[in-house]
């Protein structure tokens, strides 16, 4: 049993090699998320009181630089926050090293690719 | 990648019942998971009913009971029978607790007694705890310090510094938290769990340690450390009535505070 704990012991020790990230990782994913609560507010706000009257409405809407800059930051903040928070679940979960990797920078490609088009899409409606 | 089928001898089946030998007018059932490394079988529920009219109060008495008196066979750990040892430690009726500590009475309709869940299994109900220790001496769970303290004099602590180890270092070590925690079932081999990081704090949090600094930065990593998602498990088991989701709460603050 003894040479059990030893070596068991010695693979506990070489967790240290996966020093990664930590208080980094964990403090974004929380800035992000109460970023978006007064955020998301705003947003289902101005969807309930502009944006379900039409798209004439939707579109004038979208030309106010305040709506265009708040709608921006909601995207980055959502795309970062879903991308900070699917890494987890992937590391939790996915214990395949190589599957591992690549569906975490698949999940970060995603995110950036649609966090760039949804910002384009923005932008194209406000000049 | 994922499997389908569960391993060879996973399935548990219905074992033995040792029925009551006399009449009684309290009897009570109690099913106890039975596995053996020394045949090739899978594991079992045996039952045996007993008379609590002539039993102890709590649930380590009925399995001393049945072990004197009906099979001398089935295995577990205990010592003090006082909730000090933290050797007892199972899942009974569902939650991970101490034998000793949990009262038959409090247990409505049959026993069921497992061993600690998610941990390879020595016997019976006897759980290979030897991982969860060698993570324990990986947090180096003892005083460091390169001052000495005055010849012949302890260390002093004021009150208010002695106050900061409460709810800590009453920890037995039984590890019921640890294996009634999701986040390490599935990652038991890279995060440490709550009753290793509860030590962990306790050392942190003690004033007369001074090796607080390399303490945060050995637990400074996604998985030792981050792993917990807050699911609380661990304080809702916990056996001692501690918080160990709490002192890891207080290890990912000082993390953000010193960064």
């Amino acid at each position: 049993m003894n040479s059990n704990i030893d070596e068991k012991f010695t693979k506990v020790e070489d967790m240290k090699t996966l020093k990664t990230h930590g208080v980094g990782h964990w403090k974004l994913q929380r800035i992000s998320a109460i970023a978006m609560i007064p955020l998301v507010i705003w947003f289902t706000t101005s969807l309930m009181l502009t944006l379900m009257d039409g798209y004439e409405q939707s579109i004038e809407w979208l030309q106010s630089p305040f709506n265009a800059t708040g709608l921006i930051l909601l995207f980055g903040t959502l795309y970062f926050h879903a991308a900070s928070g699917l890494q987890v679940v992937i590391e939790d979960y996915v214990h395949h090293e190589g599957l591992k990797i690549v569906s975490l920078i698949l999940i970060k490609l995603i995110a950036i690719v649609l966090g760039v088009l949804s910002i384009l899409c923005v932008l194209k409606i406000f000049l | 990648m994922a499997e389908f089928a569960l391993p060879k001898h996973s399935k548990i089946v219905k074992g033995i019942d040792y029925p009551l030998q006399s009449e009684s007018e309290n009897p009570k059932k109690v099913n106890v998971y039975r596995w053996s490394p020394d045949d090739d079988e899978n594991p079992r529920i045996d039952s045996y009913t007993i008379d609590l009219n002539d039993c102890g109060p709590m649930v380590l008495d009925a399995l001393i009971k049945i072990k004197q008196e009906v099979d001398s066979s089935l295995t577990f750990r205990r010592s003090c029978r006082e909730g000090i040892c933290g050797s007892c430690s199972m899942n009974i009726d569902g939650t991970n607790t101490l034998a000793c500590l949990k009262s038959i009475e409090d247990i409505k309709g049959d026993i069921n007694i497992y061993p600690l869940p998610h941990m390879d299994v020595v016997k019976d109900l006897v759980p290979d705890l030897s991982k969860a220790y060698a993570q324990l001496t990986s947090v180096k769970p003892w005083l460091q310090s390169d001052s000495r303290p005055e010849e012949g004099k302890s260390r002093k602590q004021s009150p208010e510094q002695r106050e900061k180890i409460d709810g800590l270092w009453e920890c037995v070590l039984c590890f019921s938290c640890t294996t009634s925690c999701p986040s390490y079932w599935w990652n038991g081999d890279k995060y440490l769990g709550p009753a290793v990081l509860l030590q962990a704090y306790r050392w942190i949090a003690d004033s007369r340690d001074e090796n607080t600094e390399e303490r945060l930065n050995d637990l400074e990593d996604t998985f030792k450390l981050y792993r917990c998602h807050t699911i609380m498990n661990c304080t809702k088991t916990c056996p001692k009535g501690l918080n160990p989701a709490k002192a890891i709460g207080e290890i990912k603050k000082l993390q953000l505070e010193r960064k």
